[in-house]
């Protein structure tokens, strides 16, 4: 097509006032006139409404448009809308490009109409200049293995494995510790209804196990993930558990008779024991324990051996090692969960000098029936129940210190303890709370609940947890140091106990197990999903979708309710059977590639090989995302990323410098 | 029929372009037997009023070498373009700008003061610069405006063929003299020389590069398998058009990135830094410096042959400062 046969048409958006309110789009549509080849340059209230998106379709045949340029919102918003619009009215969809004059110009110049408009005008100028240099581009089409994986056995991960099986797909549920069940199989009740945490998950838990359509890796790590969407191939350690599971009947006569007693940091924070050949607790998923090589005595000393003598069933096995699975997928769901904050970098908070100051996960194994104090709470000497609990909200979350953002689930799990705490001793209960949230169903009425059994809220931040005695009714107590700033006071209260309500963080490893899977990490470090509003369980990467706590602070229903969007997100990619690749992605010119190698190293995807005997390199397209990165390393210019033409970001520039406040037809700019 | 009419001239360069011409030995003959010469004033005695004295359009070909720095070098493009039907930007000077255009990167006044005031080897007690009009008694003396900025002969007449290379290898030469000769002439704009790197056409291994600093020449032997930049040594070789047959890479010595980009890059030094910051070994900021701190005069190594015709063409500011009003005549010439 020569140039002055290319036909633009020009949509000016007034999104409402959002638009219309700051810039002139009247205005700005009447001088788009003025730019090359536009033969139609129309504003409408809502471009995005079906009226906006049939004018378009009209205008292509009735005015034979070759391009169509929209200046509305983000194309994160409605590019694929117009797209869609374009390919109904029968151009091909990428001839289309979109100025983004909401939130690059009326938003953000709210107190600037002419200056805003200027930049409205600036921005068609380039959408246009550049619409002239799209060319058609067609997605690719890949078939879609119907595999799923799963990483992390929590209840996020778990609903969604059940989900997909259920739904009739192989599912492969990768768990880092021992069993599944994650954070929620520490609890003892949830909050606001007090079921037992454990009375609902392990049914899950027993169903994923026992599911003809779920394989469970347990004790196992993703290591590397490569392909694309429809085709991951995932390598995955089994770690040495030392105990064949074909054979192990989970009797518990090893860890009955195993010598070594190892403080069990991970399920029971620390307050409890295992053995060094353990299963982390009663009703773990698989039931076989696993022999933890750092403390058993065999592997320090070369002697023992004792659970090798009495297993019935010669299921011990000092000599396996770690196996490699390479698992082939369609989609991946990460559900890897979060870490709880250390307080020990509060040091005013005096968790792990004042011995009665427990962290929250430790106050849910002493809650917990099957717990080291079988429930009673106690302090930590084992025999103590304290006559005043104090529950400090926030720690390490809303802090500028530590973590911005509110752990969402601190407030409702303080009250929990609360009513607990009232449940089972005498004791005297204080919150103290910066601001109360309680925002989900049933979560208020709890809050009045727990209000009414007397516990009592202080608002105010804690400055301080002391030993050092002021009275002597703080003696041989903690003293909770305040400002209640209801009633703009100094407050110092006595305790026997003090919980600490501790922020959820990112996994510790979260940004390496995100650049793992192609995902993002926000600025708090939880996996970034797609759009937080309306993608939230997917990612950038396709194919690859996240749920639970993973993405972001959340409580069980959330978890829950992601796990299954998740699935559903997946399943509805299965049931497609095959899926379309965005067509916006890098191409070598492999006649001119000189095989430098520069590019090797930079893709993000794993998308570049080197063909060692073409001496060149080589994109694969199913891979390739268009991120650009290759384009811009190539020092000879010999890969080029489709709808990201040198030529087109070149006429772009060249649109965007364009005098805005002359009122005259602009040729199009000669091309560099 | 007489033989056709061949010019040769340079402008702001350092004359090895005019030797590399005579590095055709005995294939010169053929030149001259092929060609008029008319003008070449570094070997032959002729002056500018022969030239304007010819009809326009009576030369052939053009050669032109050297970057346009002052009046003179423009007045002679503009002459020797009104009397050339072919206008050939010969070598890397006129051609893209060169060592001649890393004046750029200051402005005259920095240059001037640097040269007959700073510079250590400078004895000029009384503080003497040169003055473009001088009063002597004989009558008043003129030496041509120098310039602000460097300029590429493109900038300043329009050129019909680019021979790059500092200077042009004989061959390549050769090829340029051999297509007009024969008038298979490439389309006019083109650059004559192969659209490969000299990357291609060097027989080093390359691998994954990964590089964590850089070595001066004279620190490392390199190893003679491996591709240089791996090892630490600067090598343009990435990014420039090839032609000379990779023949530093081979020998040792970093391609310096004398022909200039690969066919279609807009801005040379762009792609080679590029190019480099994508192999960097480091993770953050801090690393990022560290590695370059190893690499003396990065902008002097990515934009040595390419500097004028760059995306930037010049620094604008100097210490941070914009332009003082008494500068911005001298930036009119921008």
């Amino acid at each position: 097509m020569s140039e002055n046969e290319k036909r633009v048409g020009v949509y000016v958006c007034h999104c409402g006032h959002n638009i219309a309110g700051t810039v002139d789009v009247e205005h700005v549509a009447e001088w788009a006139y003025n730019l090359p080849n536009v033969i139609i340059s129309r504003d409408n209230k809502f471009m995005c409404a079906s009226t906006g998106q049939e004018q378009i379709e009209e205008d292509v045949k009735e005015f034979n448009l070759t391009h169509v340029v929209v200046a509305s919102c983000s194309p994160h918003m409605h590019e694929k809308t117009f797209r869609n619009a374009v390919e109904r009215s029968g151009l091909n969809p990428y001839l289309f490009e979109m100025a983004n004059i909401r939130e690059h110009a009326s938003w953000v110049h709210p107190d600037d109409q002419d200056g805003a408009t200027s930049k409205a005008k600036a921005l068609v100028s380039a959408a246009v200049h550049r619409v002239l240099h799209h060319e058609e581009l067609t997605p690719m089409q890949v078939e879609i293995r119907p595999e799923v994986l799963i990483v992390g056995g929590g209840v996020a991960g778990i609903q969604a494995a059940l989900e997909v099986a259920e739904a009739g797909h192989h599912v492969y549920l990768v768990e880092r510790e021992p069993s599944i069940g994650g954070h929620m199989a520490q609890l003892d009740k949830t909050f606001p209804t007090l079921d037992c945490s454990a009375c609902i998950l392990t049914p899950k838990m027993f169903d994923a196990g026992s599911h003809p359509n779920i394989t469970l890796l347990t004790y196992a790590e993703v290591e590397q993930v490569d392909g694309y969407v429809g085709n991951f191939t995932v390598r995955v350690r089994k770690k040495a558990k030392m105990v064949h599971e074909d054979l192990c009947t989970g009797c518990g006569t090893c860890w009955e008779k195993c010598p070594k007693k190892v403080i069990d940091t991970v399920f029971e924070s620390g307050l409890g024991y295992r053995k060094a050949i353990y299963r982390p607790f009663p009703q773990a998923v698989p039931k076989y324990p696993v022999i933890d090589v750092e403390t058993c005595i065999y592997y320090d000393t070369g002697k023992c051996r004792a659970c090798e003598k009495f297993c019935p069933t010669d299921a011990i096995d000092f000599e396996m090692q770690d196996e490699i699975v390479n698992l082939e997928v369609g989609n991946i769901i990460v559900a890897t969960g979060y870490d709880l904050f250390d307080p020990r970098r509060i040091p005013q908070y005096g968790y792990g000098r004042h011995e009665n100051v427990f962290t929250s996960m430790e106050f849910e194994r002493l809650v917990n029936a099957a717990g080291p104090s079988d429930g009673r709470v106690v302090l930590r000497d084992g025999e103590t129940t304290p006559q005043s609990v104090a529950i400090i909200h926030c720690v390490g979350s809303r802090d500028k210190n530590y973590n911005g953002h509110c752990s969402a689930i601190c407030c409702m799990y303080s009250l929990k303890f609360a009513h607990l705490v009232k449940e089972r001793t005498e004791a005297e209960v204080y919150n103290f709370y910066i601001d109360m949230r309680t925002i989900a169903k049933g979560y208020e009425e709890f809050y009045d609940r727990v209000l009414e059994e007397g516990a009592h809220f202080i608002r105010g931040k804690v400055s301080e947890i002391t030993d050092a005695t002021h009275a002597s009714e703080e003696e041989g107590k903690l003293v909770v140091v305040a400002e209640d700033t209801l009633i703009g006071k100094q407050r110092r209260v006595p305790v026997d106990m003090v919980i600490l309500a501790v922020a959820m963080e990112p996994r510790a490893d979260a940004e390496e197990v995100a650049h793992r899977f192609g995902i993002g990490c926000g600025d708090t470090g939880f996996f970034t999903e797609r759009h937080p509003k309306l993608d939230p369980v997917a990612t950038v990467t396709e194919g690859v979708y996240i749920a639970g706590a993973c993405q972001g602070p959340k409580d069980i229903p959330d978890a829950v309710a992601q796990g299954s969007a998740a699935a559903a997100r997946v399943l509805s990619v299965i049931s497609q059977r095959e899926v379309a690749l965005e067509p916006v992605r890098a191409t070598i010119d492999e006649e001119h590639c000189s095989g430098c190698r520069i590019c090797n190293t930079m893709c993000p995807y794993h998308a570049i090989d080197f063909i060692e005997a073409d001496s060149v390199s080589r994109v694969n397209p199913a891979l390739c995302k268009g991120c650009g990165t290759c384009v811009a390393a190539c020092p000879s210019q010999v890969i080029s990323g489709a709808h990201f033409t040198f030529d087109q970001l070149i006429a772009e520039i060249d649109g965007i410098m364009v005098d805005v406040n002359i009122d005259e037809p602009l040729v199009a700019a000669e091309m560099v | 029929m007489s033989k056709p009419k061949l010019a040769l001239y340079w402008a702001s360069s350092c004359g090895g372009c005019e030797i590399a011409v005579l590095g055709l030995h005995e294939k010169i003959l053929d030149v001259a037997e092929a060609f008029d010469i008319v003008f070449w004033p570094c070997v032959m005695d002729f002056k500018y009023e022969d030239v304007e004295a010819m009809e326009d359009g009576e030369i052939d070909v053009c050669l032109f070498n050297g970057a346009i720095r002052n009046d003179e070098n423009a007045h002679l493009a503009h002459l020797l373009r009104r009397k050339s039907k072919v206008m050939v930007a010969f070598g890397s000077c006129a051609f893209g700008g060169s060592m001649p255009g890393l004046a750029n990167f200051n402005d005259r006044e920095q240059m001037f003061n640097y040269i007959y005031h700073d510079s250590p080897s400078t004895d000029n007690p009384d503080g003497i610069v040169p003055q473009q009009r001088t009063d002597m008694p004989e009558g008043e003396l003129v030496l041509p405006n120098f310039w602000n900025t460097v300029k590429t002969l493109a900038q300043v007449v329009p050129v019909d063929y680019y021979l790059p290379g500092c200077p042009p290898e004989a061959s390549s030469i050769e090829t340029a003299v051999t297509a007009i000769v024969s008038g298979e002439l490439p389309p006019p704009g083109s650059v004559i020389g192969p659209d490969i790197t000299v990357c291609d056409e060097c027989p080093r291994e390359k691998h994954e590069k990964k590089i964590s600093r850089f070595y001066r020449p004279q620190e490392i032997i390199p190893d003679p398998d491996t591709c240089l930049l791996e090892q630490g040594l600067f090598c343009a070789g990435i990014a420039t058009r090839s032609g000379c047959g990779a023949r530093c890479p081979q020998v040792g010595v970093g391609c310096r990135g004398c022909y200039g980009p690969n066919e279609g890059v807009y801005d040379h030094g762009a792609k080679i830094m590029t190019g480099i910051a994508s192999v960097l070994d480091a993770d953050t900021p801090e690393e990022v410096e560290a590695i370059l701190d190893t690499l003396p005069d990065p902008a002097g190594y990515f934009y040595r042959f390419h500097m004028p015709d760059s995306l930037l063409r010049r620094t604008a500011r100097t210490n941070g400062k914009k332009l003082l009003a008494s500068e911005q005549v001298a930036a009119s010439e921008l």
